[in-house]
């Protein structure tokens, strides 16, 4: 896991190794920073991943042939391969290419970035990429992140627009999402504002919604849409407004998880149960994201796990989530952030082609779902949407250290346990391996400016502090 | 088995087992060999250990200086390189005469400084001057060992090794471990026990008391054939082969003549050709010194350091995140257990044990010159952990006495001091209060700012502060703190 700088043969001979160890994966690869899921039977060398078998999903407003598996920007591979440990790490672009490559050699077609996205380098990373192939070889999507004050004047917005224009190398866009809708901000004094404040600031008071629809008519953007996060009330009045602003598409969470039970792991969430509903009641075509979120559904704690490993022994944990979305037609395409060649080889043999879920297997999923909102896991998918800490902490390393001790069961519950000094070794040599000592969660002041930036919704210096307690516990034995 | 070789295990032993004891990052090798180190001479002296005193007094009446050849790792550390430069060149010593005013001279400072300024004294006592060379030249070489194998473990998700930090704990202290370690191999790879013989107090008052000893080197006249073998391989120089005398007050009792001697002539045995005279044991109790005061009345704080918050524009990476910078202390902080800071410096021979072990980077030698090489608390790196009292545990000199980790919750060793410029919530108007939040004795309550409505800043009640710089530690102002320790001059009891 640790050298992503792979090529394809190389990656083969590996992978013939990888179907043997896949119990060993399984639990395994922890130290892999990102997200990470099981390298299961689907990479075996027996297997090539044929290149003409990709599914594609229609677009009803101009009949393109969208590629039901669009490759996400948003965690592309670093040069040090230590992409949680320290901030001067620069996209490895060498490997982006051999991605890309890869993928659009088997059918892929869309790519999705933000001006935001991997400290801001990830369109120009994208435009270096894509720029190589003719452009009427793929799809772009890009979104609108005027996310902080200071970039809500008209110019400064429209600025980041003719930028993402220029960083992708492009005269038009296919894809434009006004990005984050629904997620709340802090004005220009600090104070919050709500998700309908938010959007009116960000996209109707500077006019800059009108702006992206003269674009849209005069064909710089060749489809207009809006991803959503947060509250409800914003999705709801923007399809209420479809009537005036025809959304070509809208991006939503989902997966099997999210579809009953967003609401349950966060309140201020919503099903995307509802969410893609009152879209195909509408026929606006779905973009999904987060299917495994953020890798979270490709390494499931252990019991999930066996219940979809003995009914596929030879499928990826991760290939389920794909596959129960990819079951929706109305799904134009699933952004998945591979930012490995292992991540891109099993989505692709997922889907290339695409066999869907039967009824029985949706059920499975649903008792998967069931059990794995009983698992106190912060629902971190390490956007990164809340880095930088202004204090330098490591939000989402912490997270992520926290939830992959919860899976592997080394949660201690009190300091009678059997497995009590293990797992408390277990938690702490692992925290500061993973994050180092002043960017853990003791150093968290609670300010608060990460809880505006969070898609999810989650609370972050409430989860830091309570995470930190726990890890107090640990220290004085006292649990 | 040979009496030389008896020696050469026991001290092999000794040598390891302390060594280790420095070295150590585990935190568990001091339950089994923390013992080495409480029976070190001087260290046990300064902790009035009767027991340790009584013990090394009795061997040293009976046997000579085997206290210089088993137990001193200074001492066993020098065979050690005369050993080696024995290689190179054979039978390379002379009998050479004591240099007897020189070494009273010396033992005479030493002692006088021991009672007037316990640093400076303890600069040529071996054992501390061995933690010294240990803790501050090795110790660093071994943990970025142990980082290498941390990282190879990390590799295949092992927890059998994690890195720690590698920090430098004092340049100057550095300095002086080098030269120390530099003079000492030169001094023992030319003339072996050099050192021991003409400069170490420890070893002047053991061999003026061991020229009673019961058992000692002896060379039997009718067997000795003047070869001048064993008087060429003592490293003490001690040995006269040609008057067929031994220097008593310079032999260690190491035993190499005995194995040189081809005709049998040395043996070691019950003194025969003078009765032992009662002993003229020293006690070098500490009494209460007229210390001057250290107190340097150096202005606070001047610099506000308050951190400014990063702008966000894109998701990912790191804010830069400021080195702390250690605040001018009134008064230092001492830790847990020492009961006040007169009894601290007049009984710490400053052999950085506690440095050594301290899991929290807290310890460090200080570069006052009135504490110098004596350990003192900073929280640059982290703070006095409620549930540790390793430092406590491993003190051989009654400088920090043993607690429990229910007394250490009850130790007043310092208190906050406040520093309203570098606050963030005083001058930015930012709801803080990590201070108050990880404070573990309640003693930091988040009050109204009457300046800035709304505002909660933190207030300290001294009176339940214990010092454990927790606040000073996760304060997020940098690079001072707006909240730090000032150490108490005796430790109260809450």
């Amino acid at each position: 896991m640790k050298n992503n700088n792979i090529n394809r043969r190389e990656f083969l001979t590996l992978a013939g190794a990888a179907a043997a160890t896949t119990a060993i994966a399984m639990s395994g690869c922890g130290n892999s920073d990102t997200a990470k899921k099981i390298t299961g039977n689907s990479t075996s060398s027996k297997k090539e991943i044929p290149t003409d078998k990709m599914t594609y999903r229609v677009n009803p407003k101009n009949g393109d042939k969208i590629s039901v598996l669009g490759y996400g920007f948003m965690r592309l591979p670093t040069v040090s391969k230590q992409s949680a440990r320290e901030s001067s790490d620069e996209i490895d672009q060498e490997s982006v290419n051999e991605l890309t490559d890869f993928a659009i050699a088997h059918g892929l077609n869309l790519f999705d970035t933000s001006p935001a996205y991997c400290k801001g380098m990830s369109e120009h990373s994208m435009g270096i990429a894509l720029s190589r192939y003719p452009r009427d070889k793929y799809f772009i999507s890009t979104k609108l992140s005027n996310f902080v004050a200071p970039q809500w004047s008209r110019e400064n917005s429209i600025g980041i627009y003719k930028n993402s224009l220029k960083e992708l190398q492009t005269e038009y866009i296919d894809f434009l999402h006004l990005h984050g809708i629904g997620m709340g901000a802090k004005d220009i004094n600090g104070n919050d504002l709500s998700g309908m404040e938010a959007f009116n600031q960000r996209f109707i008071a500077n006019g800059l919604l009108d702006f992206l629809l003269e674009e849209r008519e005069a064909g710089r953007i060749k489809n207009l849409g809006f991803s959503y996060h947060g509250d409800v009330k914003v999705f709801d009045y923007l399809l209420s407004q479809h009537e005036k602003y025809h959304w070509d598409f809208v991006m939503i969470q989902m997966n099997y998880v999210d579809w009953k039970y967003a609401k349950d792991i966060n309140p201020m969430n919503t099903n995307a149960e509802y969410l893609y509903g009152e879209l195909e009641k509408r026929q606006i075509p779905v973009f999904v994201m987060e299917p495994i979120l953020g890798g979270r559904l490709a390494n499931l704690p252990q019991h999930p796990t066996l219940m979809l490993k003995t009914e596929r022994p030879e499928n990826s944990v991760a290939s389920w989530a794909f596959r129960w979305i990819a079951s929706h037609p109305n799904v134009l395409t699933i952004l998945s952030g591979m930012t490995y060649m292992e991540h891109l080889h099993d989505n692709l043999s997922t889907l290339c082609p695409l066999e869907p879920c039967t009824e029985e297997e949706n059920t499975l999923l649903q008792r998967v779902a069931d059990e794995f909102v009983k698992f106190p896991l912060v629902p971190c998918t390490q956007c990164q949407y809340c880095m930088p800490c202004p204090y330098g902490l490591d939000i989402p390393g912490t997270f992520t250290h926290y939830n992959k001790c919860i899976n592997e069961g080394d949660i201690a519950v009190s300091k009678l346990d059997k497995n009590f000094a293990e797992a408390r070794r277990k938690f702490l040599i692992g925290y500061d391996r993973k994050v180092p000592k002043e960017r853990q969660a003791a150093h968290c002041i609670g300010c608060g400016v990460c809880k505006t930036h969070c898609p999810q919704n989650i609370d972050i210096p409430k989860r830091l502090t309570d995470i930190n307690d726990y890890i107090e516990k640990l220290r004085q034995e006292t649990l | 088995m040979k009496l030389k070789q008896i020696r050469a295990v026991l001290a092999a032993i000794f040598w390891i087992g302390i060594s280790l004891l420095f070295l150590d990052i585990s935190g568990a090798l001091h339950v089994w060999l923390g013992w080495m180190a409480k029976l070190q001479f001087l260290p046990s002296i300064l902790a009035l250990n009767i027991g340790v005193i009584l013990l090394v007094t009795a061997l040293t009446l009976l046997f000579g200086r085997i206290y210089c050849s088993v137990i001193c790792p200074l001492g066993v550390y020098q065979d050690i390189v005369s050993r080696i430069a024995g290689k190179f060149k054979k039978n390379r010593f002379r009998f050479s005469p004591e240099r007897r005013k020189l070494r009273l001279i010396v033992l005479g400072i030493f002692v006088v400084l021991l009672f007037v300024f316990t640093p400076l004294a303890v600069i040529i006592e071996p054992y501390s001057a061995y933690g010294k060379i240990v803790t501050l030249i090795f110790k660093p070489v071994y943990e970025f060992f142990n980082n290498l194998l941390a990282s190879v473990a990390e590799h295949y998700d092992s927890y059998a090794f994690y890195q720690v930090d590698v920090w430098l704990k004092s340049g100057i202290g550095l300095a002086i471990a080098l030269v120390t370690w530099i003079v000492v191999t030169i001094i023992s790879w030319k003339s072996g026990r050099g050192y021991c013989n003409s400069f170490c107090p420890v070893g002047t008052v053991l061999g003026y008391m061991s020229k009673k000893s019961v058992f000692r080197i002896q060379i039997d006249d009718n067997k000795c054939v003047s070869c001048t073998l064993c008087e060429k391989n003592c490293k003490a120089q001690a040995i006269d082969s040609k008057a067929h005398q031994i220097d008593y007050s310079r032999c260690v009792s190491c035993m190499n003549c005995i194995e040189k001697c081809h005709k049998g002539a040395i043996s070691f045995s019950k003194y025969v050709s003078k009765p032992a005279a009662e002993s003229d044991t020293k006690s070098d109790e500490p009494q209460d010194s007229t210390r001057r005061k250290l107190l340097t009345t150096a202005s606070i704080l001047a610099v506000s350091g308050v951190v400014k918050a990063q702008e966000k524009k894109f998701d990912g990476g790191f804010a830069v995140i400021e080195k702390k910078q250690i605040p001018e202390r009134e008064v230092p902080v001492k830790p847990a257990g020492s009961i006040s800071l007169k009894n601290f410096t007049s009984h710490c021979v400053g052999c950085q044990l506690c440095v050594a072990e301290c899991p929290n980077g807290v310890l460090r030698p200080s570069e006052k010159l009135s504490t110098f090489m004596q350990p003192e608390l900073s929280f640059e790196l982290g703070y006095c952990r409620p549930e540790c009292t390793r430092c406590s545990e491993v003190c051989p000199a009654g400088a920090i006495v043993k607690i429990t980790r229910e007394e250490k919750t009850t130790i007043r060793a310092g208190h906050a001091v406040w520093i309203k410029d570098n606050c963030l919530p005083a001058v930015d108007g930012i709801s803080c209060g990590n201070c108050a939040k990880h404070c573990p004795s309640g003693a930091i309550t988040m009050v109204e700012y009457s300046e800035f409505p709304g505002v909660m800043i933190p207030s300290v009640n001294s009176e339940r502060c214990i010092g454990c710089g927790a606040c000073e530690h996760l304060c997020p102002s940098r690079p001072l703190s707006a909240i730090y320790v000032e150490g108490n001059l005796v430790h109260m009891d809450l």
